[in-house]
């Protein structure tokens, strides 16, 4: 007898670690508070404000199409989402990216169609720049629409401290070889990086892959062409990421800093690091964060620099074109009627685009050239506009474009080539492995 | 136990079921066991046969999700993280609760205060514990360089050699307090007279320690160290938040690995058959561990009492 029962209390406690998996799904979600009002998902940072403030402002407006709006942060809301779509309870407006991820989606069955709507109201297609639109197009019809600004990642960097030891912002990558030592010996980290997170490491990836090979280099990968990774562009690209590494490029201990808590920007507006290689949303960051920094003209921001020799051209960018909003599929009726309201009034009303001018970033629709000329952060957001404007290709980020099962494995691997454990043919062999998937 | 309940003389026996309880007292128990333990298990093993992505439609996947799981260089790793992290933790959690433990189990009154103070990481919350230590171990805004201590400011959660012995030690401050509320209830349980015989033969701390407490604690240790094992192979949510199995794969240890196979990379089936090893090797272990008590088990330890 008591034997058996531990036998089956050792059972049940494995089980229910197993079964831990399970208990994901269900989350906060209260859709049965109001089953006909459409429920949204959004993420905590950059934009909060102005998806809180937009979903107040219409619930006032339209007490009959009111929305249920939760915020999560960002990491943690990626499976979240995942899961609860899975499981047939996703919320009604799912935030996303594009890419990969959105066409599994569709795959399955879960997201809407929205050609219908949009050609029963052509002013809400017209009213974005169509490059960024595109971006929610799959197999020609169109699931999402952009809800925020455009993202590229551009190159910060801390105007105070380059001052202090007298350099300029690399426009090659040795002028930006060069200011390694340089600051190391000033005792400044030459570049701040979020490496817990994993997914600020791609960025260096991509652009390395895109100056060094040009866009045709992951359009590849892309299609899942045999040994699309072994492409000399990205061993390349991984090679001088480990150069970068080994000559004390990135911050002591960048392993252990998770992004979703802020602390690699802090490092910048500290003095603590120089440069970081980093999203649009960030310069909306430091304004809420350090508002000071920003408002002495501290912070400074290059495009990538270019790769002597490299096929790609510099003025290529990555990052995201824009985060958009899906419509569920599973949601009721109500709900879906509701939701495509909100996208035709709601979503980039007039507040809502001076709003996201005023955070400092740069929504992604027509005609707003005259609002960020009159905006504070003049400087910024028209640098950002001048670089999706000119780009001759905006690469969406490489985690979002590839397929769930590919994206982990990748981050897995680039995680490894930063802290030096696999070379950059390993790196390749792992992940021609995963090809197709 | 059926000797408390023998009937009383003179009660008339209504054949042999009148022995024990009735055996439909278990049903109860049964029913939780079956619905919240073999039926999920039973899902598990069926979808480790299934390619899944969490989506779409469930397709039958034969040994392919199997063969995924075995031969990927990543779970071996994991195993052995697996194994590392419970042999260090039971290496230190042992002899550290054990010490505790018989300290606490004194009556003084500083003991008890002392007691309650080490208690008190029992009432928090593993994702609570992990993000202090996260900010505490920070290499650029924790506790070393806050305090100006070089010493404290390595890279604790980034460094490759380092971080499974950071992560050894936070699982020890958050469950040590535990397997000490334990071994107190272990030494207090031994009666005084065996230290009173002890004492008059002229034996001193230390030999009562090693010929006393520590054989009377037999079946303490073997349940206490059956909770750190079966519990090292659950550790999820502390080392989910404080490293998520980095840097690289130093900490993906097996229950976090199938978490992120399952939900990250959405491949349910190699997940659910990473489940179903997990559940194996807890079994396992906790047979041996059972093995260990000797078949006696039963039989109470404290004569005379």
């Amino acid at each position: 007898m008591q034997r058996r029962t531990s036998f089956i209390a050792a059972a049940s406690a494995l089980t229910m670690a197993v079964g831990l998996a399970a208990c994901g799904s269900g989350g906060p979600s209260d859709p049965a508070a109001d089953s006909d009002s459409p429920s949204m998902w959004a993420l905590t940072g950059s934009s909060e404000d102005i998806f809180r403030s937009s979903v107040e402002r219409w619930n006032e407006e339209n007490p009959d199409n009111s929305i249920n709006q939760e915020f999560f942060a960002n990491d943690a809301y990626k499976t979240k989402v995942r899961t609860a779509i899975g499981a047939g309870e996703g919320p009604t407006f799912i935030y996303g990216w594009g890419g990969g991820v959105l066409k599994s989606y569709i795959d399955a069955g879960h997201v809407t169609e929205l050609d219908e709507f949009l050609a029963d109201n052509p002013e809400v297609k017209d009213r974005y720049i169509p490059s960024v639109l595109e971006n929610g197009v799959i197999d020609g019809k169109t699931y999402a629409l952009p809800n925020n600004n455009m993202q590229p990642v551009v190159l910060y960097y801390n105007k105070e401290v380059f001052e202090k030891i007298g350099a300029e912002p690399p426009k090659t990558w040795e002028e930006l070889m060069a200011l390694v030592p340089e600051f190391n010996e000033a005792g400044i980290a030459p570049f701040a990086l979020a490496g817990q997170s994993k997914w600020p490491n791609l960025m260096w990836l991509s652009y390395l892959v895109d100056r060094i090979g040009g866009p045709e280099v992951f359009q590849a990968i892309l299609d899942g062409e045999e040994d699309a990774w072994s492409d000399p562009a990205v061993i390349e690209a991984l090679t001088k990421i480990q150069e970068l590494a080994d000559a004390g490029g990135f911050i002591n201990g960048f392993s252990s800093i998770a992004a979703d808590a802020g602390a690699d920007s802090a490092l910048l507006y500290t003095d603590k690091a120089a440069m970081m290689l980093h999203g649009g949303w960030i310069y909306q960051n430091l304004k809420k964060d350090a508002p000071e920094f920003v408002e002495a003209g501290d912070v400074g921001f290059v495009s990538f620099p270019a790769v002597e020799g490299g096929a790609g051209d510099p003025a290529n960018i990555v990052g995201n074109p824009a985060n958009m909003w899906s419509i569920s599929e599973t949601a009721s009726d109500e709900q879906k009627e509701s939701a495509l309201n909100y996208l035709k009034d709601g979503l980039f009303s007039e507040e809502y685009t001076q709003a996201m001018i005023d955070s400092g970033a740069v929504p992604a629709v027509n005609g707003i050239e005259d609002q960020l000329a009159a905006s504070e952060d003049k400087d910024f957001v028209q640098f950002v506009y001048g670089l999706a404007q000119d780009a001759p290709s905006f690469q969406l980020s490489w985690d979002q474009a590839l397929s769930p099962a590919q994206g982990d494995a990748m981050l897995a691997n680039l995680d490894q080539i930063f802290l030096g454990e696999i070379t950059p043919e390993q790196f390749a062999e792992n992940m021609n492995a995963t090809l197709g998937k | 136990m059926s000797t408390l309940l023998k009937p009383k003389p003179g009660i008339p026996v209504r054949g042999a079921r009148a022995e024990g309880p009735s055996a439909w007292m278990v049903v109860p128990a049964l029913v939780f066991f079956l619905t919240f333990a073999v039926i999920p298990l039973l899902g598990v093993v069926f979808l480790s046969f299934t390619r899944w992505n969490g989506l779409g439609e469930i397709t039958w996947g034969g040994l392919e999700s199997w063969r995924i799981a075995l031969t990927d260089s990543v779970t071996l790793n994991a195993l052995v993280v697996t194994l590392k992290i419970l042999v260090y933790s039971l290496l230190v959690q042992v002899p550290v609760s054990l010490l505790l433990g018989v300290f606490t189990a004194g009556r003084q009154r500083y003991r008890a205060l002392l007691a309650v103070l080490y208690f008190v990481p029992l009432l928090l919350s593993s994702a609570a514990v992990a993000i202090a230590f996260r900010a505490l171990l920070d290499p650029n805004f924790g506790v070393g360089p806050g305090l100006h201590l070089p010493a404290l400011a390595q890279d604790w959660l980034g460094n490759p050699d380092l971080v499974l012995f950071v992560v050894v030690f936070v699982i020890a401050w958050q469950f040590v307090p535990l397997h000490t509320l334990i071994y107190q209830g272990g030494v207090r349980q031994i009666p005084a007279s065996f230290y009173e015989a002890a004492q008059i033969d002229g034996a001193g701390r230390m030999q009562q320690f090693f010929h006393i407490t520590l054989p009377q604690l037999k079946y303490t240790i073997i349940t206490s160290s059956t909770l750190m094992v079966l519990g090292s192979l659950a550790y999820f949510d502390l080392i989910f938040v404080l490293t998520a199995g980095g840097p690289g794969y130093a900490t993906r240890l097996l229950p976090l690995h199938m978490y992120l196979t399952g939900f990250r990379a959405n491949d349910m089936g190699a997940a659910s058959a990473l489940g179903v090893i997990l559940v194996v090797i807890g079994l396992g272990l906790a047979l041996i561990l059972q093995r260990l008590g000797g078949r006696n088990r039963g039989a109470s330890q404290l004569e005379g009492s």
